[in-house]
């Protein structure tokens, strides 16, 4: 059975004005729409289509959240998963434990490849797939944005800042996908229905053997300071004027 | 120019908080259909909505649809997204399983279908007329042009029309001409010209399904000798598949005030062949069956175009600075605050919320008396339901319909004159939210359909099983309590005044008929009032039964609601006085004058 697996962090949904709690504790979540992470969105889509073309036989969607990160578990089966795990948190999770937690699944379920988001729009960490692949001892492609599947092997072109970069790895592996890999679908409604018979299985840390625990202590959130009124400068001369007054040039 | 983003929030509220769908489906037998699902089916077409169809509305405005020797090209964009629609299974969502569709009840899938009319109305009716074709199909017509028609048209490889109207024959039926002539083989041949088809011709697809109302040879006069056909634009080959032109011919299309995406279109019908659906002489009934959806449909148009208006409105009066609050500065680091410091904007976006926000409430309930209705096991329940849509229909096609134009008004007031500048969108709005007052049948006739044979006809037992159920809901909504008493009694105030206006009107149609029609208007409008209020009666009682988490955002949001449901109480509600005043004037002010001193 070639599989594939999928990581689906629930999220504050992009479009969400985020605002911090007057006490600094957070960010505030209720009544906040929550959705997929895109990039995981991405990731899901690759999935498909490499199912649907053939290169896979089972894509499972798997996530760690609380009870109603299944919302965004059904979504993912609505768009074509198979079935869906949702490894139960009530607290954050941070990217180490989701990297132990993928890795007992990825051994689990015999995983060919694991297709993971570069990062998550909630804490940008851009860690879990790294340390999945270093964890579970098998290599990585990292910032996607074209996948091809070339027997054992994938060919995997990467967005890096001289421009793009191509690696082929044997599988198994773990891709993390970047924004211009594809354009997810739109979820059909037949397929809503559907997703509500797929199975969605809900385990514990403990089912995986993973213990988590908290390696970093967030003292406090604070907004970013707004953007103070700009000034029209006359020339490039007093531009340049402006830029050492402030120390900036 | 801003974007439609979809009020998941007010719809979810409406949905599970005030209106309970959950138990209201699982009523109907679909427990299946939980709130999670409900929530999924609302999550896809808003995003669908919001992604494809908001662009369109403005674009599909500029360009219009096109007129070319016959043929009508639909603005850019509209063909790529009625594709994606029906990829997404879109257009079956209430069509039977057998056929293709999903068999939803619409409280599963309303507020999706709110959002597509708002992301794009004039785009919408292409696949919301196709919808009612489809039902009428499935209602009257034989096996074989079921399966023949029915589903493609669920696939989206086909679209359906509507065709009644004719020049000289508008909300008068019994005037029709077009004449449908039986052939040796069962077919009928069909010709006549008919106006104002909506969507009569485009180019989304390669065949249209006419349903064309005519009249056969041997047809009584008047609205008793007319009959429904099914006539595709192009024959069907022995596959199933379009072939020659069936004599189906599109002369031009109508250059309008609003919904300029949709082609409005005279169609010539010249010995088209066609199918009888339903009875000879019996296409007013099968219509009659539609004619609750197409009207709840048009309902809809204006609680969306609404929402749009009201999300327009609440974003520039944040954004647009003029002038100080009159209690001091609010944004004392700018130069002016921004418009919604002044009570007079202020009571218009409070206006255009409690519209919107009640509306939703108002015609959300419709829709679930319908899928009682439709769906519900026991027949008594069927029947009861038959009684309160038979009577809110008409009352939310009309009153929301008159509320859009209100509301989309307020829209271009609040946006000053830039509302009248096209850049800001809102003028669209106005524009656009016209013809609902006007088609499906003009609000003059909605009034007299709900006052004469809904009414009168029932000797006033739709009005009766309506006010029952009103008190019924408030006798045991959780929350009730905790409304303020003030509110609870204007409630049952307005009930009781409706039931007072049914008997005065009743006894005076026995000495006048003309009675009905005097006070037909301001009847449907005391009674939208009373629902209204109703409405937002439940609102509170709900807001009241679930506190939630008192967290800021969710206090921020009951807050608003509180504020709009006082306004409502306060400001808009006192205007079903001066209804019920106008109900008691009677007839004789209206009828005394003669037509030469009326027109002098
Ligand atoms: C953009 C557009 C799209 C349309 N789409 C379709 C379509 O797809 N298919 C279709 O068949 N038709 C369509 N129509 C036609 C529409 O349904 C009719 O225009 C409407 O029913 C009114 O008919 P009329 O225009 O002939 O007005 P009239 O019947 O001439 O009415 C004029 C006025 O008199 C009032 N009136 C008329 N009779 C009475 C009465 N007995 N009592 C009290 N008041 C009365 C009306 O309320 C109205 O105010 C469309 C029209 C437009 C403008």
């Amino acid at each position: 059975m070639r599989r594939i697996l999928v990581g689906i962090k629930r999220v504050v949904d992009y479009s969400v004005r985020v605002r911090v709690k007057p006490d600094g504790t957070g960010v505030a979540l209720d009544g906040v729409k929550m959705s997929i992470n895109p990039f995981d969105e991405i990731a899901l889509e690759e999935a498909l289509r490499m199912k649907e073309r053939g290169e896979a036989d089972e894509v499972v969607a798997m996530s760690i959240g609380p009870e109603e990160a299944q919302q965004q578990l059904r979504t993912a089966l609505a768009m074509g998963a198979d079935r869906a795990i949702l490894v139960k948190s009530d607290t954050a999770v941070e990217p180490l434990t989701a990297a132990q937690v993928f890795t007992a699944i990825a051994r689990a379920e015999d995983a060919r490849l694991v297709l993971v988001g570069k990062q998550a729009i909630d804490d940008d960490a851009n860690q879990t797939g790294q340390m999945l692949a270093a964890l579970w001892g098998r290599p990585q492609a990292t910032f996607a944005s074209k996948v091809e599947v070339l027997g054992e092997v994938l060919r995997v072109t990467r967005e890096v800042d001289a421009g793009l970069e191509t690696l082929e790895i044997d599988l198994p592996a773990v891709v993390t996908v970047d924004l211009r890999l594809n354009e997810p679908r739109y979820v059909k409604l037949p397929d809503i229905m559907k997703a509500k018979k797929k199975p969605l299985d809900v385990k514990s840390f403990a089912d995986y053997g993973v213990e988590p625990t908290e390696r970093l202590k967030v003292t406090l959130y604070v907004a970013p300071a707004t953007r103070s009124k700009g000034i029209m400068v006359k020339s490039v001369a007093e531009l340049v004027d402006v830029l050492k007054k402030k120390g900036l040039a | 120019m801003y974007e439609y983003r979809a009020p998941r929030r007010d719809m979810q509220f409406v949905l599970h908080e005030v209106l309970q769908a959950e138990q209201a489906l699982a009523a109907l037998g679909r427990d299946d259909l939980n709130r999670e699902l409900i929530d999924g089916v609302l999550e896809e077409g808003a995003k669908f909505s919001e992604s494809v169809l908001s662009p369109l509305h403005w674009q599909g405005d500029q360009e219009g649809a096109r007129w070319e020797r016959g043929a009508v090209r639909t603005p850019a964009g509209y063909k790529a997204a009625f594709d994606a629609f029906a990829a997404a299974g879109w257009m079956g969502t209430h069509c039977d399983e057998a056929f293709g569709g999903q068999g939803l009840p619409y409280m599963a899938s309303i507020a999706a279908g709110e959002t597509f009319v708002a992301g794009a109305m004039a785009w919408r009716m292409a696949s919301g007329l196709t919808e009612g074709a489809v039902a009428a199909l499935q209602h009257g017509a034989a096996p074989l042009q079921q399966t023949q028609f029915i589903p493609k048209m669920v696939a989206g490889e086909w679209t359906g029309t509507m065709c009644l109207t004719e020049p000289q024959c508008g909300t008068d039926l019994g005037l029709m001409r077009t004449r449908a002539v039986p052939s040796a083989d069962g077919t009928y041949r069909l010709s006549g010209t008919k106006i104002f088809i909506t969507y009569g011709e485009h180019d989304l697809t390669d065949n249209i399904v006419h349903l064309v109302l005519a009249k056969l040879p041997d047809a009584p006069g008047g609205t008793r000798g007319i009959s429904l056909f099914v006539v595709p634009k192009r024959r069907l080959l022995a596959d199933g598949s379009p072939g020659a032109a069936n004599g189906v011919d599109c002369e031009r299309i109508e250059h309008k005030m609003g919904i300029h995406g949709s082609p409005t279109c005279v169609m010539r019908f010249e010995n088209a062949e066609g199918w009888l659906v339903g009875k000879p002489h019996g296409g007013l009934a099968v219509m009659f069956i539609m004619m609750n959806h197409a009207r709840l449909g048009v309902a809809l148009q204006g609680l969306a175009l609404a929402e749009r208006a009201w999300q327009a409105a609440a974003l520039y009066a944040t954004d647009r600075l003029q002038g100080r609050s009159l209690r001091g500065p609010v944004a004392v680091a700018q130069p002016a605050d921004p418009l919604h410091v002044h009570p007079d904007v202020r009571r218009m976006l409070l206006t255009m919320r409690a519209f919107v926000e009640g509306g939703r409430v108002l015609l959300y309930q419709a829709y679930q008396w319908q899928d009682t209705l439709d769906r519900h096991p026991e027949a008594a329940v069927r029947q009861q339901a038959e009684s309160l849509v038979g009577f809110v229909v008409p009352v939310a096609k009309a009153f929301l319909t008159d509320m859009a134009m209100e509301v989309t008004g307020m829209a271009v007031q609040v946006h000053g004159g830039h509302g009248f500048i096209r850049d800001t969108g809102v003028e669209q709005l106005m524009r656009d939210a016209k013809i609902t007052c006007l088609y499906e049948g003009t609000n003059g006739i909605q009034a007299l359909d709900l006052m004469g044979r809904k009414v009168i006809g029932s000797g006033g037992a739709t009005v009766q099983t309506l006010l029952a159920e009103v008190q019924r809901v408030m006798a045991t909504a959780p929350g009730a309590a905790n409304v303020p008493a003030a509110w609870t009694a204007a409630v049952h105030r307005l009930a009781q005044e409706l039931g007072e206006l049914t008997t005065v009107v009743a006894g005076r149609v026995t000495h006048d008929t003309a009675e009905v029609g005097a006070a037909a208007h301001d009847y449907l409008n005391h009674a939208a009032y009373t629902l209204l209020a109703w409405c937002w009666w439940r609102t509170v009682a709900a807001l009241e039964q679930d506190p939630g988490i008192a967290t800021n955002e969710s206090l921020v949001w009951t807050a608003g609601k509180r504020a709009t449901a006082r306004f409502f109480f306060e400001r808009l509600l006192p205007r079903a006085a001066a209804h019920a005043a106008a109900v008691r004037a009677g007839a004789a002010g209206l009828m005394e004058v003669p037509a030469e001193a009326l027109l002098a």
